[in-house]
């Protein structure tokens, strides 16, 4: 059995493109072409209907950024396995490297210039700390994932990051990793009762934490915790999104038509509340539709996970589903007025690059497993 | 190249398959919820937020509609609306402002105070709102700004409607439109919601009055705005409807005929139809420009009016009040004979004076007239003979006869301005003065001196009740299409269709419902034949002013109120009034009626400070009568019930 197994993954390993394709879970493959086009749609819309900068760059992104999907699929996923270490360490780094040196915008330090782009690190590392953590899991037994020993590199993995861009200060994305990174976490064996521990321990230890941090960075975090001390900020957005989703009723305005959204109604229309244009546009029976398409998204990359063979192929598929779920989660139940305002993208549809690659990247990695679902990884 | 045995891995996918199994039952919860929500937001309560977009989106400005036209009765237009030429300027579209304003003077009437105006309201207000920099130029300022109108970007001319009133004469009767102040949108209801930035509305007159359905309902325009309230674009118009338009009784171009009469001077006019009440003039004087007040009055000649020592602004047929002087001896004379204190034939002898309780009191003709009856002491206005008559009648009887004849109320309910006026008796005295009631003043109220006080309508109704044969009307300016033919119409139709059948005055008042004035009709023929005797016969007081034309004759009573009683050495020395300071001098009274056969107007004259009745008023009611009486023929062959929509 074990050796059928060998012998399988040694044929897999001399694919050809031709089988490489057949590999391919088309489901997924359509459905992420059809909300890139949703999301051109959306941001033409967003820009007035004109192609502007905002529309034209989220195309020309979203076609290389599949581009890369589709060659993220094709390479071994024994690749990725092994790249996983070097490509949470590379994060790492840049994420400190901006600390001191990165792009400031909007009074928030969050980008790298890498001459071509610049690059929001922190976004790619809520793939990062999946991927690395999966790595982990899979190299560990089972019967070690509770001990103390073990336990020690997951929170420090999940731990260094989720500061550094806290103090960016972004307090949606370092949600966003925290939570990749314990549900990975979690998936892979770790008892209740340690999450427990942490969490008051986290708790004992919070108040030395934000004395370290300067006085300016406590009030970033503190506005974003209390969006009320901003009430025409945060709460004026609010207030906008309501009124542009509840106003686009059954059918919707019709494309081109939402008026909140073409006469600057609504905030950050063409990132965070981008839902909320296409929601005013097309109404329930488009946002059903959406929701339909991203919960199609997540069912076909658990389906995949539950296929692969892999540990660190399950692990990945799985925590990457449950990341990819919680983006969309968040991000819809914040501009329905469900979660306070906390600046999380919603997957493809958004605006900018680097949320893009980083969920494009990510899903290349689990079609990278559905290609390659029986090969070992190492 | 496995690091583990296969049981090792199965736990393994055992635990994550098991733990995945409950996220994705959150996962269905959540879903669950967010879908909910939708539904929530996009079915359940998509029509609330639906009217919170459009209220966001959509702004509204509303413009005022067309003014109600008032008209006369020959469906002349006397207050219309006028096209008027405005230049605006929206400062975002304006590439410099200075430059603009620099090439507009040179273009336009522009002072350096309107534009330092100007330019503060560009820096307050947002740039891409409208600025009036001229809301009436005239049409060769206008054309010279549409020939230059490729230089002047930003400026946009503009065609709009405004009040215009063909001529002073009525003025008064009329009023005039202003711009509306704060405390006008605090004290009238209907214009709290009006919501229409220096709309002109009426001021005074039937202006103010018939405001309420002049105005119209205010037409509005509807535009998108965007999130910082820039005009997006124009999304619907409605024009609003237009306000009532409104016949008057009046006839122009008597009203413009009597304003040029009393040009010279300070007074009223009034004429009467004495059987329907229609008011067919109503001029007072000085008159005002009513056209200065629409785009805003300059304040140098608003100073004007309001100093001026004539009162422009009053409009004295109805808010002046003036004693009635010798022209309440008609009621007089009635009251005594209604009430049987004295008969026709009682005789006084004039001596020029006489004296009573201690007191001497005057005639105004200091040799006297002798031995007179009735008939004689009103056609000679003698002073001394009221003064007898008054005594025996008491004030209490004769301010009885003088409020049934219409003194001491109002007479229209279209005026907010109009005075009632006061009839004196003795339980006015004392709730108003506190004191007892003399006998003196009885004899001074005879001659219409004293307490009291009356409007030139007031005097013309009076005059017009007697005329007609002493029945009451209820005098009217404003035409309702819809009113019921008053009794006396009906009457008077009904006299015309059948001449020569002369009804008794009971028939009369059986058959067509009429309320008489009188106990006895002989007692109303009897003053009319005496002020005929007034003014036809030789040694009447307005005998120089008389008709010799059969058709323009006319009967009338002078009067002249005192300002100042003379002193008795004034007196002695026969001071003329033409004599002494012109604040002093009597107001001169005219009432009349014509055509002395068959009557049908009533007319009241009064000319302040003009000296006597007989030489000021006079001859401007022998103009205004024959004026009158010409249009007659045309006046009763106008259609009174119009089929077209006015």
């Amino acid at each position: 059995m074990l050796y059928s197994r060998q012998n399988l993954s040694s044929i897999n390993s001399s694919f050809s493109i031709r089988n490489k394709i057949s590999g391919l879970d088309f489901p997924l493959l359509i459905s992420i072409l059809l909300l890139g086009i949703i999301s051109i749609f959306a941001q033409f819309s967003s820009s007035g209907g004109t192609f502007d900068y905002y529309s034209k760059s989220h195309a020309i992104r979203f076609g290389i950024f599949f581009i890369l999907f589709l060659t993220v699929a094709f390479t071994q996923i024994r690749f990725w396995f092994s790249a996983s270490f070097l490509i949470f360490l590379i994060l790492l780094g840049l994420l400190i490297f901006i600390k001191f040196y990165g792009i400031q915008s909007q009074g928030s330090r969050r980008w790298v210039n890498l001459f071509v782009i610049n690059l929001q690190p922190s976004e790619l590392m809520k793939i990062a700390i999946i991927l690395f953590l999966s790595n982990y899991y899979h190299k560990i037994s089972e019967s070690d994932v509770n001990r103390i020993k073990y336990l020690l590199y997951p929170v420090l993995a999940i731990m260094a990051p989720v500061i550094l861009v806290l103090t960016q200060p972004d307090l949606g994305t370092a949600i966003l990793i925290l939570l990749s990174g314990v549900v990975v976490t979690w998936l892979a064996g770790v008892r209740w009762k340690i999450f427990a521990y942490i969490s008051l321990a986290m708790l004992v230890f919070a108040p030395i934490g934000i004395s370290l941090l300067k006085p300016y960075q406590k009030n970033r975090i503190l506005t974003f915790l209390n969006p009320d001390t901003d009430p025409l900020g945060a709460g004026y957005q609010i207030i906008q999104s309501k009124i542009a989703i509840g106003s686009g009723g059954l059918f919707g305005k019709g494309f081109l038509n939402g008026s909140q959204a073409y006469l600057n109604f609504l905030p950050e229309k063409h990132t965070d509340f981008i839902f909320t244009l296409y929601s005013e546009e097309f109404g329930f029976l488009g946002s059903v539709l959406m929701v339909f398409l991203y919960s199609l998204i997540t069912y076909r990359i658990i389906k995949i996970g539950n296929e692969t063979r892999s540990i660190f192929g399950k692990l990945y598929c799985f925590g990457f589903a449950n990341a990819f779920f919680i983006y969309v989660a968040v991000n819809m139940s914040m501009v329905l007025g469900l979660l306070p305002i906390v600046g999380a993208p919603l997957p493809i549809l958004s605006y900018g690059g680097s949320s893009m690659l980083a969920i494009l990247f990510g899903l290349g990695i689990v079609m990278s497993c559905n290609v390659h679902k029986n090969s070992a990884v190492g | 190249m496995l690091s583990f045995n296969s049981s090792n891995i199965a736990s393994k996918t055992k635990t994550i398959g098991r733990r995945m199994f409950l996220l994705n039952s959150i996962k269905a919860v959540v879903l669950l919820g967010i879908f909910g929500r939708l539904a929530s937001l996009q079915i359940n309560e998509a029509n609330k937020y639906r009217s919170l977009a459009d209220k966001n989106r959509f702004r509204e400005t509303k413009f005022a509609a067309p003014r109600g036209i008032i008209k006369d009765y020959f469906g002349n237009d006397i207050a219309s609306n006028t096209r008027i030429y405005q230049l605006h300027i929206v400062p975002e579209n304006i590439p410099n402002v200075d430059n603009l304003l620099i090439r507009l003077k040179n273009l336009i009437n522009l002072s350096e105070r309107k534009i330092n105006y100007i330019q503060k309201k560009i820096k307050k207000q947002k740039k891409w709102e409208n600025i009036i920099v001229n809301d009436n130029l005239t049409w060769s300022e206008f054309s010279r700004i549409n020939l230059f109108l490729h230089e002047l970007e930003g400026a946009t001319p503009v065609v709009s409607i405004a009040r215009i009133y063909k001529n002073n004469a009525s003025a008064h009767a009329i009023g005039y439109v202003s711009e509306i102040s704060p405390k006008d949108i605090r004290n009238k209801k209907y214009l709290k919601n009006i919501g229409i930035a220096g709309i002109a509305i009426g001021k005074t007159g039937l202006e103010s009055t018939l405001d309420e359905e002049m105005i119209g309902s205010p037409g509005f325009l509807r535009y998108e705005v965007n999130a910082y309230g820039k005009k997006i674009k124009q999304v619907s118009v409605d024009e609003g409807s237009k306000g009532k338009t409104f016949r008057t009784t009046l006839d122009d171009k008597v009203q413009v005929f009597s304003s040029k009469l009393l040009e010279e001077v300070s007074g009223a006019v009034c004429v009467m139809d004495i059987y329907n009440g229609d008011i067919i003039a109503m001029v007072s004087s000085p008159a005002f420009n009513p056209n200065s007040f629409v785009h805003g009055i300059k304040k140098k000649e608003w100073n004007n009016l309001l100093n001026d020592r004539d009162k422009p602004m009053v409009n004295k047929a109805i808010s002046g009040l003036y004693p009635p002087g010798s022209t309440i001896k008609t009621l007089t004379a009635l009251s005594a004979l209604e009430n049987d204190v004295v008969s026709s034939k009682l005789y006084v002898t004039c001596k020029g004076y006489i004296d009573l309780h201690g007191e001497r009191f005057h005639c105004w003709k200091k040799k006297g007239h002798g031995i007179v009856n009735m008939r004689t002491a009103l056609k000679k206005s003698c002073d001394i003979y009221f003064y007898e008559v008054a005594r025996r009648l008491g004030i209490d009887r004769l301010s009885a006869t003088a409020k049934k004849f219409g003194l001491g109320e109002k007479v229209l309910q279209n005026y907010r301005e109009e005075k009632a006026g006061v009839v004196p008796n003795t339980k006015w005295k004392i709730k108003e003065i506190g004191k007892n009631w003399y006998i003196g003043e009885t004899l001074h109220s005879g001659i219409g001196q004293g307490y009291f006080l009356t409007t030139p309508l007031q005097l013309s109704l009076m005059t017009a009740q007697i005329a007609n044969g002493g029945f009451k009307i209820q005098p009217r300016i404003l035409i309702n299409e819809n009113e019921k033919v008053s009794n006396l119409q009906k009457y008077l139709d009904h006299k015309n269709s059948t001449p020569g059948n002369i009804m008794s005055a009971d028939d009369q008042i059986f058959n067509f419902g009429l309320q008489p004035l009188f106990r006895n009709q002989e007692n109303i023929n009897l003053v009319k034949e005496a002020m005929f005797a007034a003014t036809n016969e030789v040694g009447g007081t307005s005998y120089r002013s008389r008709h010799t034309n059969k058709n323009f004759m006319f009967a009338g009573k002078t009067g002249s109120s005192q300002i100042k009683r003379f002193t008795a050495a004034q007196r002695e020395a026969e001071v003329k009034q033409e004599n002494i300071t012109y604040l002093e001098r009597d107001h001169a009274w005219f009432v009349a009626f014509a055509p002395v056969k068959d009557p049908r107007y009533a007319i009241s004259v009064l000319v302040e400070h003009g000296g006597s009745g007989s030489r000021a008023a006079a001859p401007i009611a022998k103009k205004i009568i024959k004026k009158v009486l010409e249009r007659h023929e045309s006046r009763v062959s106008y259609p009174n019930r119009e089929q077209e929509n006015i």
